[in-house]
């Protein structure tokens, strides 16, 4: 050791430089090849997982179809308190950009307002076509001139809708996604029961995965636990069985699932050769399909954890827990699941979450019944291009994952993940 | 264990485990274990010792129950044990890993065993405190397995196999994993509390000195036989046979032929020419191979006539190492130059030079003639 002249002075190494510099001057090269080993990987992450996640969010917050075709009339809205009609001059600046703004510029604002009520996007076709004559008309008579192109302009509820859509910043299609909207009142309540469909969906996403997850962790628990107790030969043979499935692609072993269960499929025509039932069996575009695909891809999520977990424990366990008078269960239960629980719960908390999230499996071996929210965001930012209701769908699930992932922590604490 | 039933074992005479006939093999093909017939008396401290691979630790398995006999029968309190599962043998055992729960604490680990045999909750309490006591772990209870250093752990492990007062306790050499001088300190607190609980402990080890420490009996396994059963003097002083002699303590071995044959006493003419005298152990006549087997240090150094030596030979001193309390001496004799004396310190003898003869000696009485293996 190095000696200190005194107890309030500076440790020094035997060169004489206090022996804090030196240490940071020997961790600094370390410091510097740790970041530039990870920076590659931070920064693929921030530009294919961060920004992507952030700009979706901002998706689900915007509401810029009527702002942009319709300008001044949004700025005119937003005045308006929503009681009533809005006032003439206002009517009038909508009249004056119906009829000076192109097609193309009002389609999607016309599809906007397509969404609070259907039929609005012809109703305000029809009146664009009439528009020159209309926005000549003294501010007194303009409402009249719009109802004699529809009477539905009578109606307050179309002129509230175009306020509705008229700020840049909206909760409108978070709402919508929790089957949610305001009324005139600005009160929030529940949309009318045709349109509701994405609560269930919700409920039936996470009923799935719930399903999916304890199914998986009942066939793969035993499989598992013979797994890590096989001798090494045969269980290396076994553990490439599990793995074989990572690699084929998810949408083969998802169609072959079609192929075997589908109404002259492989299984009914076998069933109904050995003659278990009389006439095929809907196996497939039912929950039963989605569950068989979805279980059978998401197995291995569930074996290899737990496998990896099994493996550490200690084999004498058991037959201490034998000569200490334990049956066979209580051993298990009580000596060995404890320790596998790391490894459980990996394997839940995986299979969960990739469940919450699935997609193709169930669009193809699914009926209309087993879509889930997944399904719903394509449609949404694909099939009907509604880009604000499909990135509030997708904040929706990631919200819902986050809270599941907390549930889970606070039950199971996910600091016991340790996969060895 | 009531009392009643102490009486009843004393009164039929009953040994408390017997091995009847008892054979295993894993393969089919080779006998790890071979006719074994063992008596174990309720009380005792019985060491089973032997090198690996010499069916001591299959033994101790089939007694616990993990392997099964291929043929023959164990009985424990004259009750057959080949339907009896593990857990409801009343067996408790150490392992050579202690196999301690690690997700469960101290106090845990211990309260299992009691769980299982039911032992009511009001009770479990003193019994894990006199259990940890025993062992002088009391104030760990609170600790998990792998905050306890491996003598701590050992110590748990028998605390856990004794907690719930079973019938005999199992001990697979559970003091491997410890350093030497723990594991002498182990051995004595070991003999102790068997001494203080009065069960039967049954102990594989194949460290000799271990086994002469602790046992009222060892049995000696080689080959899937037991090779000699007997008290640990008895064993050392008077081995039986040419293995036993070689497997425990140190050992002289001189291979001659039986020239003449008495009941006490016999000359066996070694290869060199030399004859010796010998007590005949497993030997029985004339011209038979023999294994001369004689301890170091029954063998007198410098001797002379009124020494009670009956033969005395000269040597010539080859080697001497230092070993603290003794030196070891390597001579050259009867041809051979590995034959070993120890010399006490302090007897003499310390400064004998390589190349100086030496005149040694020894009672014929101490030289046993074993068999030619």
């Amino acid at each position: 050791m190095v000696a200190t002249t005194g107890s309030h002075d500076v440790m020094r190494t035997a060169d004489g430089v206090p022996l804090k510099i030196k240490l940071r001057r020997a961790e600094r090269m370390r410091k510097v090849w740790a970041i530039a080993l990870v920076a590659p990987l931070f920064l693929f992450l921030v530009v294919g997982f961060i920004l992507p996640i952030i700009s979706l969010l901002a998706l689900s917050v915007e509401d810029p179809d009527l702002t942009s075709g319709f300008p001044r009339t949004a700025e005119v809205f937003q005045e308006w308190d929503g009681e009533g009609f809005p006032s003439p001059e206002a009517m009038a600046t909508f009249a004056e950009e119906l009829s000076v703004a192109e097609r193309g510029q009002f389609g999607r604002a016309a599809k906007r307002l397509n969404y609070d009520i259907s039929g609005f996007k012809s109703m305000v076709k029809k009146t664009a076509r009439q528009s020159e004559q209309l926005a000549l008309l003294p501010l007194d008579q303009i409402h009249d001139g719009f109802i004699k192109i529809d009477k539905d302009w009578g109606d307050p509820a179309y002129w509230y809708a175009i306020k509705n859509a008229s700020s840049y910043y909206t909760d409108y299609y978070l709402l919508w996604s929790l089957d949610l909207q305001r009324d005139q009142e600005r009160e929030i309540v529940g949309v009318s029961p045709d349109r509701a469909i994405y609560v269930d969906v919700l409920l039936r996403t996470i009923e799935i995965s719930f399903a999916v997850t304890l199914l998986c962790f009942l066939l793969g628990l035993p499989i598992a636990y013979l797994l890590a107790t096989l001798p090494t030969r045969i269980s290396n043979l076994l553990l490439i069985l599990v793995l074989l499935p990572f690699w084929t692609s998810l949408l083969v072993r998802t169609t072959s699932w079609l192929v075997l269960l589908q109404n002259e499929g492989l299984i009914n025509d076998l069933a109904l050769w050995l003659g278990l039932w009389n006439e095929p069996q809907e196996l497939i575009r039912n929950r039963f399909g989605v569950y068989v695909a979805m279980v059978h891809i998401l197995l291995p999520f569930m074996v290899l954890p737990m496998y990896s977990v099994m493996k550490t424990i200690n084999p004498w366990h058991m037959r201490a827990a034998a000569s200490l008078g334990a049956p066979g269960w209580k051993a298990f239960l009580k000596v060995y699941f404890p320790q596998c629980m790391p490894g459980v719960a990996a394997g839940t908390l995986l299979v969960f979450i990739l469940s919450l999230g699935y997609y193709i499996t169930p669009a193809l071996v699914g009926g209309p019944g087993d879509q889930m929210v997944s399904y719903w965001i394509v449609q949404n930012m694909g099939q009907t291009a509604n880009w604000g209701l499909g990135a509030a769908l997708s904040c929706v699930l990631l919200l819902l994952t986050l809270v599941m992932f907390f549930i889970y922590n606070r039950f199971v604490g996910v600091d016991r993940l340790k996969v060895n | 264990m009531t009392d009643s039933m102490h009486s009843r074992d004393q009164g039929s005479n009953e040994p408390q485990v017997r091995f009847e006939n008892v054979q295993k093999t894993y393969d089919g093909e080779v006998l790890v274990v071979k006719d074994l017939n063992l008596a174990i008396e309720k009380g005792e401290f019985l060491t089973l010792l032997g090198p690996s691979g010499s069916g001591k630790t299959t033994t101790l398995m089939m007694l616990a129950g993990f392997e099964s006999t291929t043929h023959g029968d164990i009985v424990l309190n004259g009750r057959s044990l080949r339907l009896v599962p593990p857990h409801k043998r009343d067996i408790g055992m150490v392992f050579q890993n202690y196999a301690l729960f690690p997700h469960m604490t101290v106090n845990e680990n211990l309260e299992f065993p009691l769980q299982c045999h039911k032992v009511e909750k009001s009770a479990r309490e003193t019994k894990i405190a006199e259990a940890l006591a025993m062992v002088e772990l009391t104030g760990f209870e609170r600790r998990r397995p792998a905050q306890l250093s491996g003598g701590q752990q050992q110590r748990v492990a028998l605390a856990r196999a004794l907690v719930f007062e079973p019938q005999i306790v199992l001990m697979d050499e559970p003091l491997g994993a410890l350093d030497k001088k723990l594991r002498e300190q182990m051995q004595i607190e070991m003999k102790h509390i068997h001494q203080n609980v009065g069960l039967t402990f049954v102990y594989v080890t194949h460290d000799q000195s271990e086994a002469l420490t602790m046992s009222d009996r060892i049995a000696v396994f080689d080959d899937g036989i037991i090779q000699q059963l007997d008290a640990p003097e008895e064993l050392y002083e008077r081995p039986k046979n040419a293995f036993v002699a070689q497997f425990i303590g140190e050992n002289n071995r001189l291979r001659g032929t039986i020239k003449e044959f008495a009941e006490d006493v016999c000359l066996v003419e070694l290869p060199s020419g030399h004859a010796i005298r010998a007590l005949p152990v497993n030997v029985s006549g004339v011209g038979q191979q023999t294994t001369l087997s004689l301890r170091p240090e029954v063998v007198v150094v410098g001797a002379v006539e009124s020494d009670g030596c009956d033969d005395i030979f000269t040597a010539v001193v080859q080697e001497q190492i230092y070993m603290g309390d003794h030196a070891r001496v390597r001579l050259e004799v009867f041809g051979d130059d590995d034959f070993v004396v120890k010399v006490p310190r302090g007897s003499g003898h310390g400064g004998l030079e390589p190349g100086q003869e030496i005149r040694i000696g020894w009672r014929s009485g101490d030289c046993r003639a074993l068999d030619a293996a």
